[in-house]
């Protein structure tokens, strides 16, 4: 599964089309095994996009009955920075009941995870995961799952917003001096406690380092953080 | 018992919501002299209450606070990163599993149980999570709160002097210490969960008599 998903990392943040990043919720859904994989947003300018599974019938019933302004999954998950199971949000509305059944009728499983990911200038997206389940096999699927998606929703996040601001996206990320010092070093082959004690810090503060550069550079864990260090010339070791 | 809100959340629990930004007004302005701005309703809010966070909120018997602090993703627009760039050269800290804490506030109404139960709070979300640590603005007082709780928080930095002196650090919850904390607030680890899945879940989220 790890080395499954670094790849799939790798292939969203290879995406230089609409149609590669179509293609990684494809392979995102080929390797949880899931029903559909949406990735969803709306941009500074309040424009939609999206790139994702669900049958063209489905999105075009969503379009024309106009679910958008009252889809509990876009209401709860606006309003929070936590995923979001769908069984927890507030389906309690008559219009929200009719919206979930025309759902299941359109091939869209009962269980579904969102992620909800903000960007600059109040830009906001949904990476969802939807699946025909019982309650507590997506609870669990949830519990393994739910610290990779969280990287996933991140990284079609920030492709998404290279595609909307073009050449000024940055493809190189911005790492600090520190964290670029805490890569060097795990990258030089030196234990977290040799790493820290060359920083001068403690050991609860290099991971704070090696976290943040973690996500600045789309990475599922440190391993793989030094590697992209590396690969993208960032650090020189 | 614990209430984990988000700031859209705060309308069902007007009582709570209301007696938790006064009693903040009275810690943070009124006790520890913070440049802090307070409504006329007596309600002490900042920026970052505007920008959707997540508050852990111990509530008393009679509906109102008794502890709180306030969380964000350091994604997102932080005060950390917005007041306290130095702790990264200048760069923002910045990961969905770092979360930043502030507004650690006890109410003088609260009970013994407050301070526990707040650190037991964090405890919860850590793992609910996967965070990696709280990167946390405190006072003195929460330090030495925070010690006392075996939270060990690392202090990076500080500003200002006396009971006006904010620290800027790291601190986390491990696993170790959830037994001494759950007895500390007299509850099982089964009830801490299921107040964290009952405010994650308005449908199932009961309300408690006044």
């Amino acid at each position: 599964m790890g080395n499954r998903l670094e790849r799939l990392l790798d292939s969203v943040q290879a995406a230089t089309t609409l149609e590669d990043f179509q293609t990684a919720t494809e392979k995102t859904r080929a390797l949880y095994r899931v029903r559909h994989v949406v990735y969803h947003w709306v941009n500074s300018e309040g424009e939609r996009f999206g790139a994702g599974t669900y049958p063209d019938a489905w999105v075009d019933r969503y379009l024309a009955q106009d679910y958008l302004r009252m889809d509990p999954v876009i209401f709860g998950c606006f309003q929070r920075f936590t995923p979001a199971n769908w069984k927890d949000l507030d389906w309690s509305s008559k219009p929200a009941r009719v919206m979930l059944h025309d759902a299941l009728d359109h091939g869209l499983g009962n269980q579904g995870y969102s992620v909800p990911v903000r960007g600059p200038n109040g830009q906001f997206a949904l990476f969802t995961l939807n699946h025909e389940a019982e309650d507590d096999v997506w609870a669990g699927f949830i519990a393994r799952n739910g610290r990779d998606l969280m990287i996933l929703a991140h990284e079609f996040n920030r492709k998404a917003l290279e595609f909307e601001l073009g050449e000024a996206a940055q493809t190189v990320p911005s790492l600090s001096p520190r964290e670029l010092a805490a890569m060097r070093a795990l990258a030089m082959g030196k234990s977290r406690a040799q790493a820290a004690a060359d920083l001068s810090i403690s050991e609860h503060t290099l991971r704070v380092y090696i976290e943040s550069a973690r996500h600045k550079l789309g990475a599922l864990n440190t391993t793989h953080a030094v590697a992209r260090a590396l690969s993208s010339g960032l650090i020189i070791v | 018992m614990l209430r984990y809100l988000h700031a859209a959340d705060l309308a069902r629990h007007p009582r709570l919501a209301h007696s938790m930004f006064t009693d903040r007004a009275d810690q943070f302005a009124r006790r520890l002299g913070w440049d802090v701005s307070v409504s006329d309703s007596g309600e002490e809010r900042d920026a970052y209450d505007a920008q959707n966070p997540l508050y852990a909120i111990w509530e008393l018997p009679d509906g109102r606070h008794g502890g709180s602090m306030r969380f964000l993703p350091t994604t997102g627009r932080t005060m950390v990163n917005d007041h306290f760039a130095f702790l990264n050269d200048g760069h923002p800290i910045e990961s969905p599993f770092i979360w930043e804490c502030t507004r650690f506030c006890i109410s003088p109404r609260a009970d013994h149980r407050a301070a526990p139960a707040l650190a037991l709070a964090a405890g919860e979300l850590m793992e609910a999570h996967s965070l990696t640590q709280f990167v946390a603005v405190f006072d003195a007082r929460m330090e030495r709160i925070y010690r006392r709780m075996g939270l060990t928080p690392e202090v990076l930095g500080r500003r200002g002097t006396g009971s006006a002196a904010i620290g800027v650090g790291l601190w986390s919850m491990d696993a170790a210490a959830f037994a001494p904390t759950l007895a500390r607030v007299g509850i099982s680890r089964a009830t801490s969960r299921r107040w964290l899945a009952a405010s994650l879940s308005p449908l199932h989220d009961l309300a408690i008599p006044a």
